[in-house]
């Protein structure tokens, strides 16, 4: 990783357009965001408004028809689809929406498969794993399969996953939508704990604005256009 | 690939569809592959047990021993052919045998052949009205001191004793002197009777390229012989290519199918799989990883299949009493067999290729379940 980076994440005047015959839409219109590191940024937003295309571009996901990237030191604006597979397994964590753990590995398997796709590390990768897990509080879980996991539980396994390639950037998507108020208010504390603790950025894409309370901006998108950022004190 | 392995020992439910189809199917490959090689076998025993590089032919004979004679003299063109080490005479009669205890009409069907140079698990030639058995004719009632009478003129032929492997055209063989096949040939086939030193057929062990060999005969003979390799002169035998092609060509379209089971197969777990590839693309997984996976599974399935089927046809063999149907398991078979099925298995496994390289990565983000 390289924290030492001034910012976390640029984009500078990023446009995502999709042709539709003729016609084209603009998913992300001149979007300009700065991340310092350790920065925890909520992005808030309709369906459709573009928060997914702008986190998918952050992420590495997509490739930004115009404008500039640069997650940590490394501008990815032009990387092409096999450069950004290699870019997001060593820089960025997800965290999606469906929690998405892989559901015949334990959770312990279901972190070292951050390695098992990429050059595998093995005895490094194990101990990163279990450290995770135990600084999780799951380390009497780690051989449970997902199915065995309460939702808390999965959400944190897939945390760990996110962490396991010590990212620049983490990018969690509505990671509190199939909780409980408690439970996600508990999954938006312990993302926040996790993050500043390790001093990495994140991008928290939700619909419920009870849940920017525990990041440090608001950013509000609607039409592709991010709109007015709001600073938590 | 780990993980593909992982899923396949987490879930082997999954994969027991597959596995019951191409466990079907290997097993009908190695049924068939045995059939074939038994067929082949029968009918091509006593050519392939021949201790000979080269079998000479009369130009005219089509490679066929029925209707081929060799002279003496053409012999000493072929002895002093360059590159000749040992000749052999064989001649062959096929005729229906009695069996000492069988009724009038019970006639068994037998090859009785003349030889100089004892074929593989042949003894030497016998004295005059005897004659080595094949296994073969064991199995149809004859034993060891048996008189049979062959032909029409019911010539007397005692068998000594069991020689394994040597049939001819799928019938048991009598392994007699040059002697005793010229008195058989002479009272059974009067239209086609042989004098001393004919034979129909010469068996030649060689110095050297045996391929240059046999064109230094057919010059030597000046072109009224006709000389093949020991295979070839074994596929030559009436049935042999005809069956070879048959049953290749079964197996050919069994391989076909195990192709689109695998296909069909994978291409459904691909599209269940799409959910996790989108997730696994995302956090940094390449195409070729996955699609390996893929791979890896299919080839572990198909060669799953190959051993439970190995297994069913060394349990068949066991099995089937002697004779009973031409059956045979050759442990060339059985590889030949796992490697078409594993082939077949990656084949039809590659059709998901496309669909796994269209998954999009962006699928994950934004996707609630």
């Amino acid at each position: 990783m390289s924290h030492g980076a001034n910012t976390a994440l640029r984009m500078d005047a990023v446009r995502k357009v999709y042709p539709t015959g003729e016609d084209e839409v603009v998913a992300l219109d001149h979007a300009t965001l700065t991340v310092a590191p350790a920065e925890i940024v909520a992005l808030v937003g309709p369906s459709g408004s573009g928060k997914t295309t702008l986190c998918s571009i952050a992420g590495g996901i997509l490739s930004p028809t115009e404008g500039t990237v640069v997650v940590g030191d490394e501008d990815i604006s032009a990387y092409g689809p096999g450069r950004l597979t290699d870019f997001r397994r060593e820089h960025v964590g997800f965290v999606f929406q469906s929690v998405n753990l892989v559901p015949f590995l334990t959770a312990r398997e279901n972190l070292l498969v951050v390695d098992e796709i990429g050059k595998r590390t093995g005895a490094p990768a194990k101990r990163r794993a279990d450290q995770l897990l135990d600084e999780l509080g799951l380390s009497d879980r780690r051989d449970h399969l997902p199915s065995t996991l309460s939702g808390g539980q999965r959400q944190r396994v897939a945390i760990g996953r996110a962490l396991m390639n010590d990212p620049d950037l983490v990018l969690f998507d509505e990671p509190t939508s199939a909780l409980d108020t408690a439970l996600g208010q508990q999954v938006m504390e312990l993302i926040r704990d996790e993050m500043k603790s390790r001093g990495i950025a994140a991008i928290v894409v939700t619909h419920d604005e009870r849940m920017t309370h525990y990041t440090d901006r608001t950013l509000h998108i609607t039409d592709g256009i991010l709109e007015h950022e709001a600073t938590v004190s | 690939m780990r993980l593909a392995l992982r899923e396949m020992r987490r879930q082997p439910g999954r994969f027991a569809t597959a596995a019951v189809l191409l466990t079907l199917i290997a097993m009908l490959l190695m049924l068939l592959g045995g059939l074939l090689d038994g067929l082949i076998a029968r009918s091509t025993g006593a050519m392939q047990a021949q201790r000979a590089d080269l079998v000479v032919f009369s130009s005219t004979a089509e490679q066929s021993l029925l209707r081929s004679r060799i002279t003496p003299a053409t012999r000493a063109e072929v002895e002093a052919a360059p590159g000749v080490r040992v000749v052999g005479g064989i001649g062959v009669t096929q005729l229906g045998a009695r069996v000492p205890g069988n009724g009038p009409r019970d006639l068994i069907d037998v090859a009785l052949f003349a030889y100089q140079v004892a074929p593989e698990g042949v003894p030497a030639p016998p004295r005059e009205g005897a004659a080595h058995a094949d296994r073969l004719l064991a199995d149809e009632g004859v034993s060891k001191g048996d008189t049979l009478r062959l032909g029409p003129a019911r010539t007397p032929v005692r068998v000594l004793g069991f020689v394994d492997d040597v049939s001819y055209s799928g019938a048991g063989t009598l392994w007699a002197s040059p002697a005793t096949w010229r008195t058989v040939q002479n009272a059974n086939r009067p239209g086609s009777s042989v004098t001393a030193g004919v034979f129909e057929a010469l068996v030649v062990t060689t110095d050297g390229d045996s391929g240059a060999v046999a064109r230094s005969i057919d010059r030597a003979t000046g072109g009224t012989t006709e000389t093949v390799s020991r295979r070839d002169a074994s596929d030559a035998i009436g049935g042999v290519r005809e069956q070879r092609s048959v049953f290749n060509q079964i197996i050919g379209v069994t391989l076909v199918i195990a192709v689109v089971v695998v296909g069909l197969f994978f291409a459904l777990l691909t599209v269940e799989r799409v959910g996790l590839y989108g997730m696994l693309k995302a956090i940094g997984a390449r195409s070729r990883t996955l699609f390996g996976g893929v791979i890896a599974q299919a080839v572990v399935v198909a060669l799953f299949a190959a051993v439970v089927a190995s297994g069913f046809a060394l349990l068949l063999d066991a099995a089937l009493p002697p004779g009973a149907i031409p059956y045979q398991l050759l442990p060339s078979r059985l590889i030949v067999s796992t490697v078409s099925l594993v082939i077949a298995a990656v084949v039809g496994s590659a059709f998901s290729l496309r669909r796994v390289l269209r998954v999009d990565p962006a699928t994950a983000i934004g996707r609630s379940s």
